[in-house]
């Protein structure tokens, strides 16, 4: 991002380098298992185990992914457009009320089918509508739009206690969320698939929403690399001059980029509230948002990378699960370290080890790696 | 007078609310003033607050606390001065990074060594700092108006929220009136021309952080240990953004933060204070709207509503020597 470095080989750029920074950030996590008193390599093994040991983990551990891929592709149109949407968290939550209506409205007449697709609608609307304003703030007004996401992340939790504990909550209720949505806002579950292949899976999550999860990876890389809207896009995220003289409107590339992304986020609303807890409850989305910035980072900003990092960070919860139950002193917050320390490599100090790595390039043979400085990537 | 009482009383829980709001904003500002922006100011108090709790408790000494917590908020700060200063990384990803890290190491390291589920053992009296009684402070109480004024917000308090009010004109001392303070301001408006006067962005630029770090080391020791005797996990839960907003609220001026944070500090003990009261006239408010005030109204200041607010004009762009 800020200084030109010169051209690796695209399975170094894609591949290798995401591997080292995710190599060293489980080194550090290793240490912190170390000071809390366990045996890294042994939490390493029961993770996995946990995770991809049994077809309910394996259910599980895709369940998670389907949230991350939904916000970590949020980040990424976001970043092909230079916009930094740290407001995920925000706009998904904000997309539980728009999923809400809808299943409340029609759980009673219409099957899961005709409501899945409202409820995408309504979602993708509340998320998209949320970025709204930050987006208009910042194409028109000039207002940094990580600050104005960040805000909007407490607006929206703000607003959403009110709704739930002043409106959406059942009378005679205690309980701060809405009433269970009937049959036609629960979505099927997908754990047959799993079972195809011979594992047994007693109650699972994972559900429809994994399968739209995958189509809209697929429509974001057609988006971003086969549209002229995603070419301009890519053309602002790079060089918001070279956009500018191109003749395209600054204004109405951020704000649709912005769309986009806050759409997604919404989206990922759908797995938790209509895959598993058929309610819309306080803090469901509980930091996913979040996550799609790890996420969104580890996998270079493309929807492949984007799957498979979600894939890694499903894992890490599913799988940090199971190691909280084997090891009491390590909890679930691993992960949240585990996160931090992907973020703090793949993203802030991506720079760190690529020098040195093209030094090693350029000694076995200078020809992989370009002469000079050659700027920016392509793809 | 039972309303003038209400109204002290609630003075009262703005200074305590905005003590940590306003070291949180000062800490902001030495780092935004020097060109890199600090989402991790939230982290950086967490994990002061944790270090601080955790040491006094420990150690059985409130100062011993303070310095661990500065120590280990310091050694953060540097976190992100090395992520986003040598290597020129994205200040904003950089500063994410360190807020994940400090939730998460907090309550990890919190629950191995201590085993109350994140918590710190509640601290003995002698291992927080204290409210200072200011002399006859109790002798004057009875006098009407003055008397609650005295021995209520000025009296009362413990050294760090003194502390915290006169890193104010501290604060605007350094920056306005020091060679220090132009370099840092310079350096996050143009640091070409800072290079260019043989003086080292990189340095100055560190400086700046180990400023921040020390100020978010006191905030978070402010939490934990006197407005709440021991460490409860995610504690800050939010502040450090809030400072964020009363930073630019502020218009990056040490001042104006401190009327900032005292105005979100006040819209936090009235959202408490109201909580479930109806108003004359305007009836009930839903506390979630007071709660949601700052951040509303931080939106509107940014969207030039209400004046205009610039920032340096270097921040976020890490400093490269040549092009």
């Amino acid at each position: 991002m800020s200084t030109p470095y010169a051209k690796l080989p695209g399975w170094a750029d894609y591949g290798l380098i995401p591997v080292i920074n995710l190599f060293v950030a489980f080194v550090v996590a290793g240490f912190v298992v170390m000071l809390v008193g366990e045996n890294p390599l042994r939490a390493a093994a029961i993770l996995v185990e946990g995770a991809f040991g049994r077809g309910q983990g394996i259910a599980f551990t895709l369940y998670y992914a389907t949230t991350f891929i939904f916000s970590g592709l949020s980040v990424a149109v976001a970043v092909h457009c230079g916009l930094f949407n740290i407001g995920g968290e925000g706009q998904g939550y904000i997309a539980g009320l728009g999923i809400g209506v809808v299943c409340l409205a029609f759980d009673s007449v219409l099957p899961w089918w005709l409501t899945f697709p409202l409820a995408i609608i309504a979602a993708a609307a509340m998320g998209a509508l949320w970025a709204l304003i930050p987006a208009y703030l910042q194409a028109k007004r000039g207002s940094h739009i990580v600050i104005t996401t960040i805000m909007f992340n407490f607006i929206a939790a703000s607003v959403m206690v009110y709704m739930l504990v002043d409106v959406l909550k059942p009378a005679g209720s205690m309980a701060p969320q809405t009433r269970n949505f009937l049959e036609g806002g629960q979505l099927p579950k997908l754990n047959w698939i799993i079972e195809l292949f011979g594992a047994k899976i007693r109650s699972a999550p994972l559900n429809v929403t994994f399968l739209l999860a995958l189509v809209m990876a697929f429509l974001v890389w057609l988006l971003i690399w086969r549209t002229k809207l995603g070419y301009e896009m890519r053309t602002y995220g790079h060089s918001p001059k070279a956009a500018r003289y191109a003749g395209i409107s600054e204004t109405r590339i951020i704000i649709i980029a912005m769309l986009i992304s806050g759409a997604l986020a919404g989206m990922m609303a759908l797995n938790p509230v209509m895959g598993d807890q058929h309610n819309v409850a306080l803090d469901f989305v509980s930091g996913a948002g979040f996550v799609g910035i790890a996420v969104a980072l580890m996998g270079r900003s493309h929807p492949v990378g984007i799957v498979l990092a979600a894939i890694l960070f499903g894992m890490l919860y599913q799988g940090g699960a199971e190691l909280a139950f084997e090891m009491p002193a390590i909890s679930r917050d691993m992960i949240v370290i585990i996160q931090g320390l992907v973020i703090l490599f793949a993203g802030a100090l991506e720079h760190m080890f690529r020098p040195h790595i093209q030094a090693l390039f350029a000694s076995i043979s200078p020809r992989t790696v370009g002469i000079e400085a050659v700027k920016g990537k392509g793809a | 007078m039972d309303l003038f009482n209400a109204i002290a009383q609630t003075l009262d829980s703005t200074i305590r609310l905005s003590v940590p709001l306003l070291l949180a904003c000062l800490a902001g500002l030495y780092s935004e003033r020097a060109g890199i922006f600090d989402i991790g100011l939230e982290g950086k108090m967490l994990v002061g607050a944790f270090a601080g709790a955790a040491a006094a408790s420990v150690f059985h000494s409130a100062y011993l606390g303070l310095g661990m917590a500065i120590l280990i908020s310091v050694a953060f700060a540097l976190i992100h001065g090395f992520a986003s200063i040598t290597h020129r990384g994205n200040q904003i990803v950089s500063g994410v990074a360190i807020n994940f890290i400090a939730a998460g190491s907090t309550i990890i390291l919190g629950q191995a060594w201590f085993q109350q589920g994140g918590r710190t053992p509640a601290l003995a009296p002698a291992e927080r700092f204290e409210a200072i009684i200011w002399p006859g402070a109790d002798a004057v109480r009875g006098v009407p108006i003055l008397g609650p004024i005295y021995s209520e917000l000025i009296s009362g308090h413990s050294v760090l929220v003194y502390l915290a009010f006169l890193m104010v004109p501290f604060t605007w001392w350094v920056l306005f009136r020091t060679r220090f303070g132009l370099r840092l301001r310079a350096v996050g408006e143009n640091p070409a021309a800072v290079d260019t006067a043989g003086i080292s962005v990189a340095w100055l630029r560190y400086r700046a952080l180990i400023c921040t770090g020390v100020l978010t080391g006191v905030a978070g020791a402010y939490l934990s240990m006197v407005q709440n005797g021991g460490f409860v996990k995610d504690m800050t839960a939010g502040k450090g953004y809030i400072a964020l907003a009363a930073l630019i609220f502020a218009k990056w001026k040490p001042v104006n933060a401190m009327f900032a944070c005292l105005l979100f500090g006040f819209l936090d003990a009235l959202a408490i204070r109201l909580q479930g009261t109806p108003l004359p006239l305007i009836g009930r408010v839903p506390v979630q709207f007071m709660q949601a005030l700052p951040y509303v109204l931080t939106v509107i200041l940014l969207a030039g509503f209400i004046g205009k607010a610039i920032p340096p004009r270097a921040g976020g762009v890490p400093y490269v020597k040549e092009r």
